[in-house]
């Protein structure tokens, strides 16, 4: 058992695991936040994608002694209150998601591509980009539809503030 | 997954010296590859090395013709960086199409070629670019370091620290990517040296894990052009074959694959 100390949606927490922890263990099953999901469970879905100091990984493939230190955002820590993420309305507006298993997985890679490319997002890169996070219902088109949406509603977002 | 004992070190002597100190320890870079095994029980090492955290294990360096890559440093930090896309950016563009972004994040150059799996895409560049392997007790040139599928030249405790790649006048990767894994199906690195040499290498096809294709490299060396492997033949005896392609397919791919990488190479 180890101690592991960590940030988790801006609240500092200390957690009492088994050194063969993983992340997407200790977020779901000692801090009870099941917005991370488990899919495949061999590092190929993205179900469980989460920020690690602002960077979008599989919590699955990550042990929770790796994320010692660390910062950590998962799908809860992201809509201000009642005021979702433009990244979340922009997958509700545009039908971004059937039975939502892959949706916060969905979500948290596609805020990451939208940081790293800001406006210069265009379908193909979204597709590529997309590659690690796997859906099963809706064939992807109304996925990298709000992607887009998102990158320009997350721009103004950006300039306002 | 079964019980283990997490340590995370600080420098590459106290990894060396935890290893050590253990029964079955590994080291844990990235973990892209290593935790999916651990957590199919393919694995049960008793301690786990954490890597990560070793600041002298991450960055690159350009100096004079060498690139050196440390081997903490992530995919994610090799495609972005400046020296490796100006001195080698078939490279960059290797790191660009391996595993998808998640994985990229992780996964480092050291953890790729100390695992040596057939179809990983960095023991093709080492191989064509005829690079050099660091570690914490020697250096080792890439055609004797990979000897087989998941095998390498390093002993047991053995560390790789950086890897160097003497700058090409032209280099170019492609490869047929597995629609679900990302891996190669088949994967060809080409290079020409600044002496006018030429190494090719391919990844994912081979029984025997990543190869030099000295046809392919007779007929560039002749002619460093997309036509001159037309008429290279490739056999098919001892390569791969699965449900993903047969033998005779990725011989074929070799070649397809090989016409890409020179036709993007520079």
């Amino acid at each position: 058992m180890s101690t592991v100390k960590l940030t988790v949606n801006g609240k500092a927490v200390a957690v009492d695991v088994e050194d063969r922890t993983l992340l997407v263990q200790l977020l779901r099953d000692h801090l009870n936040l099941t917005g991370t999901h488990v899919g495949c469970d061999t590092s190929q879905c993205g179900a469980c994608v989460v920020h690690v100091d602002g960077k979008a990984v599989k919590s699955c493939t990550m042990l929770a002694g790796q994320a010692d230190g660390a910062s950590i955002t998962t799908i809860e820590g992201i809509a201000k209150g009642d005021e979702l993420h433009p990244m979340q309305a922009a997958f509700r507006d545009n039908h971004g998601l059937q039975c939502g298993y892959c949706t916060p997985g969905m979500i948290m890679s596609a805020i990451d591509i939208v940081h790293r490319y800001g406006g210069q997002l265009d379908e193909a890169t979204v597709r590529h980009e997309l590659e690690g996070n796997i859906c099963r219902c809706t064939g992807y088109h109304n996925i990298v539809k709000a992607v887009l949406d998102a990158a320009g509603r997350m721009k103004v977002s950006q300039a306002a503030e | 997954m079964y019980q283990t004992v997490y340590h995370r070190a600080s420098s590459v002597d106290e990894a060396v010296a935890l290893f050590s100190k253990s029964s079955e320890a590994k080291f844990l870079a990235g973990g892209q590859t290593l935790l999916p095994v651990m957590k199919q029980r393919l694995a049960s090492p008793t301690d786990v090395i954490d890597l990560g955290k070793i600041k002298e294990l991450q960055g690159v360096e350009l100096s004079g013709d060498v690139l050196t890559i440390k081997a903490g440093t992530t995919y994610f930090d090799i495609m972005q960086n400046a020296d490796v896309k100006k001195a080698t950016p078939a490279i960059a563009y290797l790191t660009s199409v391996l595993g998808d972004p998640a994985v990229r994040y992780r996964g480092t150059i050291g953890g790729s070629i100390a695992n040596n799996d057939p179809a990983a895409d960095f023991p093709a560049a080492l191989l064509a670019l005829g690079a050099t392997v660091k570690t914490n007790k020697r250096s080792i040139t890439a055609d004797d370091f990979f000897q087989g599928l998941f095998t390498t030249a390093l002993e047991d405790g053995e560390l790789i620290t950086a890897v160097s790649f003497p700058v090409p006048a032209k280099a170019g990767y492609e490869k047929m990517r597995h629609p679900a894994s990302r891996f190669a199906l088949t994967g060809v690195f080409v290079a020409q040296t600044k002496s006018g040499e030429v190494r090719v290498a391919a990844t994912g096809a081979s029984q025997s894990g990543v190869m030099r294709v000295p046809a392919i490299e007779t007929a560039l060396k002749a002619n460093w052009s997309p036509s001159a492997i037309d008429s290279v033949s490739i056999s098919a005896s001892n390569l791969l074959a699965d449900i993903h392609g047969t033998a005779e397919y990725r011989a074929n791919l070799i070649k397809v694959m090989a016409q890409r990488a020179v036709a993007a190479a520079r």
